[in-house]
Parts: structure tokens; C-alpha cells; sequence
């Protein structure tokens, strides 16, 4: 794992999210920024996968659950080579497969759909389930976000998924602490957040989610011997990257334009 | 037909070890056979149904053929946006069951009614919805959606349809006529067919002849018999346990109307777009809200001015 190159990748896709969001005018842009380091340290070092045959039996899977930052992810695909650069621009315009929301048709690399939250840990939980009847060894990755967490279907996946030992699966919480409209300690608390996750079975690890060396070595460490699923709880700020972004509900919401796009591709050279 | 299905199910497995069954906690001693024989393929995610779609929508992404099986409306009005977006989106091989179609768990009360699921799960796109009228046409639904592409849902009842033509043969999509006639025809689906069977007996005394049309299929609609009937009948009627709104029949108005096969009379029988709150059992349910064999027979001959 080289660090720089990661956090080069991170920044690469921070400057695509801009850009989309920019072209198109759509939203979320902070819930992107918020885990563009995440997404450099798997796509970047982490998942096993293939490019030029996305369907490869032995790849990695990774679901993004928080789909409304579906923008990072194929930010991401692109730089790792999935589909050209270009098709980026397409990004929420009439007649394009990038949907706000990620979905996966029409575009490689994308294993899953999502946009109405909590579906991505259950689904991906069903993926790890498989792998275990088929006795596969490839890993199963989620990305949540903590806002998330208050959808109820959550919880059942993390009591299956505790109950079935599926130690073939981790799923990564961008714990920003924002959602929709207030932070999530205000709309519905979430802590003690690590002992709830623990008391449901599964091991916890606590990390900043914007350090890509700290990142890449929980991810990728050698738990397959402890029968839990894993959960990785990464400290993060929403629009980071951005000074003006960083920690505003607003940028949940708002595509940066004129000034506010120049300034925040500035911070980002 | 919930045993039909449980048999049908156990001949699949024996050949396929992709075949996976998932309950959210209901069939209590019926799936004892199947978890003995083939234990890795058997799961209870608990009484979760959000979550019995979900894992079966992500076993069926890794190559897996999936079924999952819950009461009344739980396998499909409380998981329905998990059909929606990662069943059916991702058109994946995921075969939802309820046992307890229309007024089969009655007393049980409204929460056990399944009545709109019909009309509900024929409006999503990439599901097959099918809705046997006896043991033979569930165990033949079972195999044929085990093999079909997309996301099935099987609505199984509690009341047996008689079985009629035994020489039949069982496609999705094509319907079965169980009896010929001349002058009504009985679209029908469910084991309701057997009060269809009583009231064509009594039309016959009154000197009406019908034809009984099992269209165990719902969506796809079988249209080529549906333009045959109704240019050959005086007055076509479609029978359902359910919501007579978006339903059977509103997919035979739609088609007949949109193709200009427009029979003469047309008649919906079912649940007219209301709960009940009164206890029965099914048979009580179906005479309480007019779709026994008694007043189909009466508004027919109503219908016909007879």
C-alpha cells in the first residue's frame, strides 16, 4: 500500500464529486467527500477485482449502501479503470446511467443498486451468506452511513448476520454524525453506537476515516478466525476536503456553482 | 397446496444444491422434511421480512435460486420495497410465497387478510404472479418459477380447487379450462374456484352453461383466450379472493378494453374495496362479502335478466 497514492486517489475523487455535482446539479456532494477516502483505500489497495471482467467469480463485492453518494463510487470505478473518465460528465443528466442514486446497469463494477436506505447491509449479508454455503473465500464489504442506521432492517441483517458468523463480511459505518437534517445524536441517537454493534455479535473497530494507512490496515487484517462479522466505524467529516463544506447539512443539498465551485476545486489542487 | 408446494420444493432440491428456502419464522413442523434432507439450504432469518428479501435477493445475486415463504401478507406487503428495489430491480431469481391468500386465515382477523397483494405485487415490473387453484397447479407453479427468470410470487391458498382435467398441462401464462359451456365464462383464480364449480352447477339448473377458466396466471395475463371469450360468450366474469381494484379482473378490463376484445358483459366478482372486521372463516367471509357460489349465481342470472 503506498499512502500517497491513496490519498492521491482520494483526492482525484473528491474533484470528480465536485465536478458531477457541479455539471448536473445534483446533491449529496458532502456525503461523497465525506467518504472518498474510504472508497480510495478499497478501491485503491483493498478489494480484489478485475476491471476488465467485472463479473469475475472471485472478486471482492463491495456495496455501497448510502447510495446517494453513488457519485463516488463511480468516481471510483472510473479511475480504476471500469469505464472511461469521460462517461463521468454524464453524470445526472437526461439520457445517462449515472443516476443519483448508484445503480448498477449499464455501468461495470457496480455490484448492487441502492438509493432507499438500509438495504445494503441485508443484501449484502444474503452475498456472505452464499459464500459461506459455497465455501468461497472472497470478502463482502458495505459502506453505511450512521444516519442509516436508524432504518429498522438494519438491525435485523446485524442480528443475521452475527447469528450465521459471517466473518466473510465487514461493513463500514461513515459516522460523519449529520444526517438529513439535524446531526444524528439530535435526530436519534446513536451512541453508545460501538457497544450496540458489539452487544449484536459483532467485533468493532473504531477508526479515523480519513487516515488511509489506518484504514487500509483494519481492513485488511486477518479476522477470519473470530467467527464475527466485522464493523468498522470511520470517523469522518462531512465534506471534507472542502473548508466551506465541512461539517454544513446544507451540502447535503447543495451543488457547488460558480465561486463555490472554483473555490472548492481550489482546496482541492 | 402449501404441501403440494413443500413437495414440489424437496423434488427440486434433491436435483439442485443452489436451490435455497428461506422462512421469516412461519411454517412451523411443515419444513421439518426439507431442513432434515437439506440442511444447507434451509434458513429462518427470524420474524424479520425486510430482511428474508433482502438475504434472498443477495444469495440470488451470487448465483443462488431462492425462495421465500411467509403468511398473508407479510412475504409481501411488509418487505415490498425490498421486492420493489433489490428483488425485482435486479430482476433476480427470488420466488416469494404466501400461504393464506384472500380470506384463508379469516378469523385470524383483517391483519391476515391477504386481499390486495394481487393488485399490489401484478404493478411491479419483473414479477410473475401466480395464483393456483388447486395442489396440482401449486406443485406445477412451483417447478415452473424455480425455472423462470425474474422474481416470482406464488399465492397459495387454504381451500383446494377440485382438480378437474388431470391431462392438463401447466405453462406459465396459459390458463386451463376445467369446463366447457356456452353462454357464461368464469375467469377464475384461487381455490375460490370451487364455488365458481357450485354456482355454474346451479346456473346449469336454470339453464345457463358455462365454461370455467383457470387463469392461475395472472401477470402474464393469457390474452389469446381472453380475445377468444369474449367474442364467444354473452357475459365473461372473473372471480378472485381479493380486491376486485387492480386485480384479476382489472387485468382482463384493461386488456379487453385496450385490445377491443370487449365482451358483451363483463362482471368482476371479489372484495369490493374494503377491510373486514367481521370473524369467519373462509367460507363465511367469502357469502359475507358476495363471493360465494350462491350470489355469483344470483347476480348472474341478474346480470343475463333471467
Amino acid at each position: 500500500m503506498i499512502e500517497n497514492e491513496l490519498k492521491l486517489l482520494a483526492n482525484k475523487i473528491r474533484r470528480h464529486a465536485i465536478k458531477m455535482t457541479s455539471i448536473g446539479g445534483s446533491s449529496h456532494v458532502g456525503s461523497i467527500l465525506s467518504i472518498a477516502d474510504i472508497l480510495a483505500v478499497l478501491y485503491g489497495a483493498v478489494l480484489n477485482f478485475k476491471p476488465n471482467q467485472p463479473d469475475w467469480p472471485d472478486r471482492d463485492r463491495f456495496i455501497l449502501s448510502k447510495g446517494h453518494a453513488g457519485a463516488g463510487v463511480y468516481a471510483a470505478l472510473a479511475e480504476s479503470g471500469f469505464f472511461s473518465v469521460d462517461i463521468l460528465k454524464t453524470h445526472y443528466q437526461n439520457g445517462s446511467n449515472l443516476s443519483g442514486h448508484v445503480s448498477h446497469k449499464g455501468i461495470p463494477g457496480v455490484e448492487f443498486s441502492t438509493g432507499s436506505l438500509g438495504h445494503g447491509l441485508p443484501v449484502t449479508a444474503g452475498m456472505a451468506l452464499a459464500a459461506k454455503i459455497d465455501k468461497k473465500n472472497h470478502h463482502f464489504f458495505v459502506l453505511m452511513s450512521d444516519g442509516e442506521c436508524n432504518e429498522g432492517s438494519n438491525w435485523e441483517a446485524i442480528m443475521f448476520a452475527s447469528h450465521h458468523r459471517l466473518n466473510n463480511l465487514t461493513a463500514i459505518i461513515d459516522r460523519n454524525m449529520l444526517q438529513s437534517i439535524h446531526s444524528t445524536e439530535e435526530t436519534l441517537e446513536l451512541e453508545p453506537f460501538a457497544e450496540k454493534w458489539k452487544s449484536f455479535g459483532w467485533d468493532v473497530i473504531e477508526v479515523d476515516g480519513h487516515h488511509c494507512k489506518n484504514l487500509f490496515d483494519e481492513l485488511t487484517k486477518d479476522r477470519i478466525s473470530n467467527n464475527k462479522p466485522l464493523c468498522i466505524i470511520a470517523n469522518t467529516t462531512k465534506g471534507k476536503g472542502v473548508s466551506f463544506m465541512e461539517n454544513k447539512v446544507l451540502w447535503h443539498y447543495r451543488s457547488p456553482k460558480g465561486d463555490e465551485f472554483d473555490n472548492a476545486i481550489k482546496e482541492l489542487e | 397446496m402449501r404441501d403440494s408446494f413443500i413437495q414440489s420444493l424437496i423434488s427440486i432440491a434433491k436435483k439442485d444444491k443452489d436451490l435455497v428456502l428461506l422462512t421469516a419464522d412461519l411454517g412451523f413442523v411443515i419444513f421439518d422434511e426439507f431442513e432434515s434432507m437439506f440442511p444447507g439450504q434451509y434458513f429462518n432469518v427470524g420474524v424479520a421480512e425486510q430482511n428474508l428479501t433482502s438475504i434472498a435477493s443477495g444469495l440470488a445475486l451470487e448465483g443462488k435460486k431462492v425462495f421465500t415463504y411467509s403468511l398473508g401478507n407479510f412475504p409481501t406487503l411488509r418487505c415490498l420495497e425490498q421486492i420493489r428495489n433489490d428483488a425485482c430491480y435486479h430482476n433476480l431469481n427470488v420466488n416469494i410465497v404466501a400461504s393464506g391468500g384472500g380470506f384463508s386465515y379469516g378469523q385470524l382477523g383483517m391483519s391476515h387478510h391477504a386481499t390486495e397483494d394481487i393488485s399490489i405485487m401484478r404493478a411491479l415490473p419483473n414479477v410473475t404472479v401466480v395464483v393456483p387453484s388447486n395442489p396440482w397447479e401449486a406443485e406445477q407453479a412451483t417447478q415452473e418459477l424455480y425455472k423462470s427468470e425474474g422474481v416470482g410470487y406464488l399465492r397459495l391458498d387454504k381451500t383446494n380447487g377440485v382438480q378437474k382435467n388431470l391431462d392438463s398441462i401447466f405453462k406459465i401464462g396459459k390458463s386451463i379450462s376445467i369446463q366447457n359451456g356456452d353462454d357464461v365464462c368464469f375467469i377464475v383464480c384461487g381455490g375460490i374456484i370451487n364455488e365458481v364449480i357450485n354456482s355454474a352447477k346451479s346456473l346449469k339448473e336454470a339453464g345457463v352453461s358455462s365454461e370455467i377458466i383457470s387463469m392461475h396466471t395472472i401477470k402474464p395475463l393469457d390474452e389469446k383466450i381472453l380475445a377468444k371469450v369474449s367474442k364467444k360468450y354473452k357475459l365473461v366474469v372473473s372471480v378472485e379472493e381479493g380486491n376486485v381494484l387492480g386485480g384479476l379482473g382489472s387485468a382482463i378490463s384493461e386488456f379487453c378494453m385496450e385490445s377491443g376484445h370487449i365482451p358483451q358483459k363483463f362482471m368482476k366478482i371479489g372484495l369490493k374495496d374494503t377491510y373486514s372486521s367481521i370473524v369467519g372463516d373462509q367460507a363465511y367471509l367469502r357469502s359475507k362479502y358476495q363471493m360465494d357460489a350462491n350470489y355469483i349465481t344470483e347476480a348472474i342470472l341478474r346480470k343475463l335478466s333471467i
